[in-house]
C-alpha cells in the first residue's frame, strides 16, 4: 500500500461516539496509560482502583482556570483503568490533570479530594517549573501540570553503544551543575543544551558514560530553608525528590519554557552516543515529593494512596527512604509502573542503564520486609526492553538494609560498592590494618562478587553524596552550615584526612601532599578492577569547601568551575592518561576474578603481590604498602602497582620478568610533573632494572614489556 | 495570521522563505518544505524569517526537525529573523547547530 492510500484508510476509531461536556469524545484504550495523540485526537488514560469517579481537566497553557472537565462516563470504565479520547485538541497548547473521587479514610489508606487536581503519574512532560529557580505562582490550584508530548524524535542511526560493562568508565555529573558556573562559556548555562556543548571535554577526558543526578521533574523550590549566614535561599538542588517519574525535568532545558525538553535531552543523547558515551540515569523511585500526610498532594497520593505507598497499620507513611513515604515497589500495580518508567526512558530515550538510589528498598515487601526473591528486580533483570541496558544499585537504604555483596542481582545487577570507597580512603590516609582489604578490593571483590565477576562492583571513591576528591584529602570534618541544618547533615563517617591544616592553606607543602594524594586515589581507582566511577570535577580538584553534602547548593559549591581545567592542568593531564591507561590494558578491565594461576605465555600469575621484597607482601597490620603485578591472557605487558599510603619512602625489590621484557615506568605521584604520569605505550624504561625507590605516599605504576617484538 | 512558505533555489542554497505565525497549526506546512529542501542536496538551506512575526514551539520544533532533515554536512541558516524570534533560538541552544544571521 502506498503512503497516500494509508493515509485514507478510514478508521472508526478516528470519529467520536459520544459528546461531554461539549467535547466530542469515545472511549479510550486502557494502554498505554498517559496521554497519546491518537488520529484527530488525544487519548487520556488513567489507573485508580478505588476511585469512584474520574474527571479529566483540561487547561489552555498557562491559563490558571480549566477551559474544560470531562467526566469519564461510566462506560468508558475498564476494570480500574478510565480510558478516553478527546477530539479537537490543540495537544501542544494544553495541560491536563485529573480529579479522582472517592473515599477519604487515612486509616484505610484512602485519601481521595476532588477538589485537587492531580498530575498524570504517566504525564510525558510537566508545565509548571519550565525555567530553573524561577519562583513559583503557589496559589495557583494545580502546580505541576502535565502535558501531552509527541514522542516522533528522528534518533537517525543512534544505536546503543553495548559497550561492555567491564570497559566502562563512568563519570557522576550534575546536568545544571556541569555547566551553571559563569564561565562555562557555554550558550545555555546548566541545561542540556549546555551539557551537549560539553561533550569535546569529556571525551577528551576518556570516560565513556555520564551518569547523571535525577532529571525527573522535580521541584526545585520545595526546600523551605536559607543559609542561616547569608539568607540566601536553598533549593532542592541534586532533585532526589521526584515530582515526575516519565518527564525529563523542563528546568534542565534551555528549551523547557517551550516544552522542549524531551526533544533537547534526546539531542543531547544523541550527540554523547556519537561521541562514544553511554548515558545512565540516577532513578530514584524509593520515595517520591508528596513525603507522607503532611506533605502535598500531587499525583499517587490523591489517584491511589493505597496502592502507591507503604502504610502502616493506621494508615500512616512507611519511612525507609528518610524522607517521608516509601514506594510500595513490589505491588503489582505499581511494579508495573517502575517498568513501565524504565522502559519509556530506554525506548523513547534512548537510556543505557540506570543506577537506583537506595535500592534496597526495591527489594521489600509490601509490608516493608525484605523478600528473598523480590519480583521488581527479577522482573527489571529479565525484561525485554530492558534486556541490555546497565542496572546498578545502591544496596542499601534509610531504613537500615545494607545488601552490598548480597543485593539479588539475577546475573544483572552491579552495585556501587560502598566498601570499596571506605577501605580505599582508609589506606590512603594511612590507617593500619587495611593491606589486606585494599588487595580484596583492587582485586574486584571476589568475597563479595565471587559468582558475578568484577563487573558487578562499580568502584568509587567519592560521589554527589559526600566530600569531593579534593575535600577529602583538605578536611577532617565536614563543613556543612551552608545547609542550614547546624552542620547535622551529611556523613559523619568520612575516612577523610586533611593533610595537616584544615580547609585552604598557603602551605606548599601540604598542597603538594594533597595533589599526591588525589593522584594517588585517582591511580588506584583506575588500577583496581571493577567498573571505575569519578565524579564529575574530581580530575579538576573541585572543592565544595568542606561541604559533603550539598543537595541544596545551587551556587559554586556545587559547580563545576571551568576555571579549574587550567588552575589544575596538572591534575586534569594525569587523571586523562591513568583513563587511557586503563584503556590500555585488558588485564585491568578482566572480567573474572583473579585466581593466582600462572599464565602459559608470560609464566607468571594472573595476580601476584609484593611488597619491598618481590614475592614477599606484608600484610602485617603496621604495613601500610603493598604492590600488585597483573597479567592477563592475551596480553603481552606486565602491570606494577605499587601502593605506598607509608609516610616514609621505601626500596623496592621488582619482581624479574620473563622474556626480555623489562621494567619501563608509566607513573609516579611523587615525582613531580611532568613527570609524574606519561602517555600509555610512551613509558621509560628503568635505568636500575631490579629496583625502584618509592617515595612517602605515592603510587608507582610499572609496565614490563619489551620494546623489541623479536624478544617475544 | 496564516504562513506563507516559498522554496526556491539560488545557486548551491535552497531557500525557504516564511512570512506569518509559525505555531502548531501552520508548522505542517514548513515541514514539507524542509523535507523538500533536504532533498534538493545543496550545501546551504536557508530560512529566510523576517516576515515571521510570532513563533511558537511548534516552529522551534520544526527548527530542530529542519535540522535533522539535512545531511550532516549542510548548513542551516536563519536569515533576518526579529530579535524575539532569534532569541527563542539562542535560548534553545540552536545556535549551535544552525547559523543565525541578520542579512
Amino acid at each position: 500500500m502506498s503512503e497516500t492510500q494509508s493515509e485514507q484508510v478510514l478508521r472508526v476509531d478516528a470519529y467520536p461516539t459520544h459528546e461531554v461536556g461539549g467535547y466530542r469524545v469515545r472511549a479510550g484504550k486502557p494502554f498505554p496509560f498517559g496521554a497519546n495523540v491518537v488520529p484527530g485526537g488525544v487519548s487520556f488514560s488513567v489507573f485508580s482502583d478505588q476511585a469512584t469517579s474520574m474527571t479529566l481537566v483540561i487547561y489552555k497553557r498557562g491559563e490558571p482556570e480549566p477551559m474544560a472537565e470531562l467526566e469519564f462516563p461510566e462506560e468508558f470504565r475498564t476494570g480500574s483503568v478510565f480510558a478516553m479520547t478527546v477530539f479537537g485538541l490543540d495537544h501542544e497548547n494544553i495541560e491536563y490533570g485529573y480529579r479522582a473521587d472517592g473515599p477519604y479514610d487515612p486509616v484505610t489508606g484512602h485519601r481521595f479530594d476532588a477538589r485537587q487536581v492531580l498530575s498524570d503519574p504517566y504525564a510525558r512532560l510537566i508545565a509548571g517549573r519550565d525555567v530553573w529557580g524561577v519562583e513559583p505562582d503557589r496559589s495557583r490550584g494545580y502546580q505541576y501540570r502535565s502535558r501531552v508530548c509527541l514522542q516522533d524524535f528522528d534518533w537517525g542511526d543512534d544505536t546503543p553503544l553495548g559497550i561492555p560493562a567491564e570497559d566502562l568508565v563512568v563519570y557522576e555529573a550534575h546536568v545544571r551543575g556541569f555547566t551553571r558556573h559563569p564561565n562555562s562559556q557555554v550558550t545555555a548555562p546548566g541545561t542540556f543544551a549546555g551539557l551537549r556543548e560539553k561533550i569535546p571535554y569529556l571525551k577528551e577526558l576518556g570516560i565513556n558514560c555520564i551518569e547523571l543526578l535525577p532529571v525527573f521533574e522535580f521541584d526545585e523550590s520545595d526546600n523551605p530553608r536559607s543559609n542561616p549566614e547569608t539568607g540566601e535561599r536553598l533549593f532542592d538542588y541534586w532533585g532526589y525528590n521526584t515530582v515526575s517519574f516519565f518527564a525529563p525535568k523542563a528546568g534542565y532545558a534551555a528549551t523547557g519554557r517551550y516544552g522542549m525538553q524531551g526533544d533537547e535531552f534526546r539531542t543531547l543523547i544523541k550527540d554523547l552516543h556519537a561521541a562514544g558515551i553511554e548515558v545512565i540515569l540516577d532513578v530514584v523511585f524509593n520515595h517520591t515529593a508528596e513525603g507522607n500526610e503532611q506533605g502535598p498532594t500531587i499525583s499517587f497520593k490523591g489517584l491511589d494512596n493505597a496502592t502507591y505507598y507503604m502504610l502502616t497499620p493506621e494508615g500512616y507513611y512507611f519511612n525507609f527512604s528518610g524522607t517521608g513515604n516509601t514506594v510500595n515497589c513490589n505491588h503489582p500495580v505499581v511494579r508495573n509502573y517502575v517498568l513501565d518508567c524504565l522502559r519509556h526512558w530506554v525506548a523513547d530515550y534512548h537510556i543505557d542503564g540506570f543506577r537506583f538510589d537506595l535500592a534496597a528498598i526495591l527489594g521489600r515487601a509490601l509490608d516493608g520486609t525484605p523478600l528473598p526473591n523480590p519480583p521488581l528486580l527479577e522482573l527489571l533483570a529479565y525484561d525485554p526492553v530492558l534486556r541490555h541496558t546497565k542496572l546498578i544499585a545502591e544496596a542499601w537504604d534509610a531504613g537500615g538494609l545494607y545488601e552490598v555483596g548480597n543485593f539479588p542481582a539475577y546475573g544483572r545487577w552491579a552495585e556501587w560498592n560502598g566498601k570499596y570507597r571506605d577501605t580505599v580512603r582508609r589506606f590512603l590516609k594511612g590507617d593500619a590494618g587495611v593491606t589486606g582489604e585494599l588487595a580484596t578490593r583492587i582485586a574486584g571483590s571476589p568475597d563479595l562478587y565471587s559468582s558475578r565477576g568484577t563487573a558487578a562492583s562499580v568502584n568509587f571513591l567519592t560521589a554527589h553524596d559526600g566530600f569531593t576528591l579534593a575535600d577529602l584529602v583538605s578536611y577532617n570534618d565536614k563543613r556543612n552550615d551552608a545547609n542550614g541544618e547546624n552542620n547535622n547533615d551529611g556523613a559523619n563517617d568520612n575516612n577523610s584526612w586533611n593533610c595537616g591544616a584544615e580547609g585552604p592553606t598557603e602551605d606548599p607543602e601540604i598542597n603538594a601532599l594533597r595533589t599526591r594524594q588525589m593522584k594517588n586515589a585517582i591511580a588506584i581507582l583506575f588500577t583496581s578492577q571493577g567498573i571505575p566511577m569519578l565524579l564529575s570535577g574530581d580530575e579538576v580538584a573541585r572543592t565544595q569547601q568542606g561541604n559533603n553534602n550539598t543537595y541544596c547548593q545551587d551556587n559554586e559549591l556545587s559547580w563545576f568551575d571551568w576555571d579549574q581545567v587550567d588552575d589544575n592542568a596538572e591534575l586534569l593531564r594525569f587523571t586523562r592518561e591513568m583513563i587511557a591507561f586503563r584503556k590500555h590494558h585488558r588485564e585491568l578491565r578482566s572480567t573474572a576474578h583473579p585466581t593466582g594461576q600462572v599464565r602459559e605465555n608470560l609464566g607468571l600469575p594472573d595476580i601476584s603481590w609484593h611488597g619491598e621484597r618481590a614475592w614477599q607482601p606484608d600484610w602485617s597490620s603496621e604495613s601500610r604498602l603493598i604492590a600488585v603485578a597483573r597479567c592477563g591472557t592475551g596480553d603481552d605487558d606486565v602491570v606494577y602497582v605499587a601502593m605506598n599510603a607509608h609516610w616514609e619512602s621505601h626500596d623496592l625489590e621488582l619482581p624479574a620478568l620473563p622474556g626480555g621484557r623489562s621494567w619501563h615506568l608509566f607513573a609516579d605521584t611523587g615525582a613531580e610533573a611532568p613527570h609524574d604520569i606519561r602517555t600509555p605505550g610512551g613509558e621509560q624504561e628503568l635505568d636500575n632494572a631490579g629496583k625502584y625507590l618509592i617515595g612517602p605516599r605515592s603510587v608507582v605504576i610499572l609496565v614490563g614489556r619489551t620494546d623489541d617484538p623479536e624478544m617475544l | 495570521m496564516p504562513l506563507s512558505v516559498s522554496l526556491s533555489i539560488e545557486g548551491d542554497t535552497t531557500v525557504i522563505e516564511l512570512t506569518g505565525e509559525l505555531d502548531a497549526k501552520t508548522a505542517p506546512d514548513f515541514h514539507q518544505t524542509i523535507e523538500k529542501a533536504a532533498g534538493h542536496g545543496t550545501s546551504t538551506v536557508e530560512i529566510r524569517m523576517a516576515g515571521v512575526g510570532y513563533m511558537a514551539s511548534a516552529g522551534l520544533r520544526s527548527l530542530v526537525f529542519a535540522q535533522q532533515k539535512v545531511a550532516n554536512n549542510v548548513t542551516i541558516k536563519v536569515v533576518g529573523a526579529i530579535e524575539p524570534v532569534s532569541r527563542t533560538i539562542r535560548t534553545a541552544g540552536l545556535d549551535r547547530s544552525i547559523v543565525l544571521s541578520d542579512e
